[in-house]
């Protein structure tokens, strides 16, 4: 019963999100239509940095505690992340090319967000030519603490780069009351669904490792 | 005070072997004028486009001849199997970040000041003021204090000298954009105030960065 | 303080206490569960095959590298919090000289003088390049010297600041009949009394020589151990083959 409950919350959220998203939520005056795409965009980017935290703060405490359970959670995180930072960088481009009439704009968090991808993708490219697991996991665990604590400086940085202020407008009242439920509904479905595939990439972590574990046993025993 | 003279060894012992080969300098330095030479011929050689990019095409030989350099500082170490000399030594991890850093910021400097007058002569720009020394300061310390770190890690992976510019490169990104933009007020004459909020995040950067690799640096060198 | 000199309330404090050491590089595990103990003034040489795991142990031993569980105490003192305090007393040598082939002999000595705070380094440099036979060769660029001679400097380098244990990791690699000698007679030598030698090699007949006490890695655990007085070498032959295959 309890491991299906939050496969089947996440399900409920995202038709609920849907609907909100396609049915509920008057279309913006301005950008018309193409502006519903924001409801998908901001999730993906949240869940981008959320799984960056996660990496982060598994990072630490791997190289606190050098138990590999911690390396699981932060590569775990790292892959959800990875893909979520994909799917906010092609949402953000399909969203430019209406609004800017280019696939491409350098605007801030767009830039900041591809930042972040490379940084995932230095944290899996460093781990596979550590030659050794371990050595991985420890290199790794660095990439994703400099990178976290890169974020916030790259962000300001590219924010003053492109002349404009820090801060958002969707929570400084720019935002329409519906247009701000349907936001969050939306952002709780892509948490839950961040949880989820988080669950799913640890257990299968986990399976890995045993897995590996019982071929070195096995190999021992021939041997 | 045991902590600084023996950082100040490796330095020292760093900048005699230096001396001998003159490997690094002379190689970032031909590099560095290099790239230079081939931005002039890039960009057409009009004196109106070239003072637009000037900026951009300093930092970016900065960029590379610095990542050059960082790239010899372990490299060098790892060659002559001496890493692990400097690691059996009765000193922490630490003692040989500092060290090399400070070795490669010396470098990085002696690079930059060769490289900044044939700058200024071939595309005839005054770079030879107060706010220019300063903002290529910060911007250096920068890029030695993360890329000292890296180098350590990279020289313990496959494909050493190609993993230094994935790790270094998107993490600076804040570093290049505030080193650009600054030099570019200061080429057209602003006055500091104008400057002020890149040479903060500079700054920031800065010792973020120096407190963060420092502490993690024993991580990126242990075997 | 006690404990530094090797005895601590009246009991002999063992130079070299190894508890249930293991080593995993992800799944592989290099070590299994080493146990041994080495007394002060002892001389203990590790046999075993390519990937036994001996290169590992010693750098563990040298605190190059952690332990994945288990603990080494030397002098009465874990690696794991001391790791400082402990290389102070450590020389290693391996086939690597640790040596910068661009500075001279005595800019390389005398840049290890200053990572191990040696007072009067002048002299103390020039007392050990005797001792190796290297003082005429002193001003030379190490790049311009021989196999052997690098060997004998890096001899000299490992015994600058005085270590009551030397750590020998496969030394005899590229060795010259001179620096053989050389180790035999100064390296085991210290003026105070004997030093702690530990050494891996699978050269038989120089371990045998070198050591009052043999153990066997094999698989990343201690298989064998016996005093070497009462082993021949057609024994020790005997029973290296019966446990590394």
């Amino acid at each position: 019963m309890r491991r299906y409950f939050l496969p089947v919350l996440g399900l409920i959220l995202m038709l609920v999100s849907l609907y909100m998203v396609f049915v509920y939520v008057p279309t913006e005056k301005e950008m018309g239509i193409v502006q519903r795409i924001f409801y998908l965009m901001v999730p993906m980017g949240w869940l981008a940095l959320l799984s960056f935290l996660l990496v982060f703060i598994g990072s630490i405490l791997y190289l606190v505690k050098r138990q590999a359970r911690w390396d699981a959670l932060a590569y775990s995180s790292a892959e959800v992340g990875l893909v979520a930072t994909t799917g906010a960088l092609v949402v953000g481009s399909l969203w430019a090319r209406p609004i800017w009439g280019v696939w491409w704009t350098w605007e801030p968090r767009l830039t900041a967000t591809l930042v972040l991808w490379f940084v995932y993708l230095a944290y899996f490219m460093v781990r596979s030519f550590a030659g050794e697991e371990s050595r991985g996991a420890r290199f790794a665990a660095v990439i994703g603490i400099v990178g976290f604590i890169d974020l916030p400086i790259v962000v300001l940085a590219t924010t003053l780069w492109r002349g404009m202020h820090p801060g958002g407008v969707i929570f400084s009242g720019g935002l329409e009351s519906r247009m701000l439920l349907t936001l969050l509904v939306s952002l709780a479905a892509f948490t839950v669904l961040y949880v989820v595939l988080l669950n799913l990439r640890l257990a299968l972590k986990n399976a890995e490792m045993v897995l590996k574990q019982v071929q070195a046993n096995k190999s021992e025993t021939e041997s | 005070m045991s902590f600084l003279r023996k950082a100040l060894a490796i330095t020292r012992k760093d900048i005699l072997s230096e001396f001998r080969t003159r490997e690094i300098i002379f190689s970032a330095l031909l590099f560095a004028l290099l790239v230079i030479i081939t931005f002039n011929f890039a960009f057409g050689g009009s004196q109106e486009t070239l003072s637009v990019v000037a900026p951009g095409i300093l930092w970016v030989t900065f960029t590379f001849a610095g990542i050059l350099s960082l790239n010899r500082s372990f490299v060098a170490e790892k060659e002559e199997n001496c890493l692990e000399g400097l690691m059996v030594a009765p000193m922490s991890r630490e003692v040989i970040y500092a060290g090399k850093t400070l070795g490669s910021l010396l470098f990085m400097i002696v690079i930059e000041i060769i490289a900044l007058p044939v700058f200024a002569i071939l595309f005839d720009l005054p770079v030879f003021s107060a706010q220019i020394v300063t903002v290529t300061l910060l911007a250096t310390i920068g890029f030695v204090a993360v890329g000292t770190l890296f180098s350590a890690l990279a020289v313990n992976t496959k494909a050493r000298e190609m993993v230094l510019p994935i790790l270094f490169l998107p993490v600076v990104v804040p570093v290049i954009i505030s080193a650009v933009e600054a030099s570019g007020l200061a080429l057209s004459g602003e006055p500091w105030g104008e400057l002020a909020p890149w040479l903060q995040i500079l700054g920031a950067f800065d010792v973020i960065f120096l407190v963060v690799s420092f502490w993690v640096f024993s991580y990126a060198i242990e075997e | 303080m006690e404990a530094a000199d090797g005895h601590f309330t009246g009991i002999r404090v063992p130079a070299i206490a190894v508890k249930g050491l293991t080593k995993s590089f992800g799944s592989h595990l290099a070590l299994r569960g080493v146990e041994f103990r080495v007394e002060a003034g002892e001389a203990v040489v590790i046999f075993g095959p390519n990937g036994a795991g001996k290169t590992t142990l010693i750098k563990i031993l040298a605190t190059i590298m952690n332990p994945s569980s288990g603990e080494v105490i030397i002098n009465g003192l874990t690696t794991r919090d001391n790791a400082e305090k402990i290389r102070r007393g450590i020389g290693v040598i391996t086939h690597q000289t640790f040596l910068y082939s661009n500075l001279t002999a005595f800019e390389n000595l005398d840049f290890y003088c200053r990572l191990y705070d040696v007072p009067r380094p002048r002299e103390r440099i020039e007392e050990v390049a005797a001792t190796v036979d290297m003082t005429s060769r002193l001003h030379d660029r190490i790049g311009t010297l021989s196999r052997g001679m690098q060997q004998r400097l890096s001899i000299a380098r490992a015994l600058l600041h005085g270590p009551s244990i030397l750590l020998l990791d496969e030394p005899e690699t590229g060795l010259d009949q001179q620096a053989v000698a050389i180790l035999r007679q100064a390296v085991t030598v210290e003026k105070g009394g004997r030093r702690t030698v530990v050494l891996t090699t699978h050269n038989l007949e120089r371990g045998l020589e070198l050591s009052d006490r043999l153990l066997i890695l094999a698989r990343g655990k201690i298989v064998f151990e016996k005093t070497t007085r009462t082993l021949d070498l057609s024994g020790l032959k005997e029973a290296y083959h019966q446990y590394t295959g």
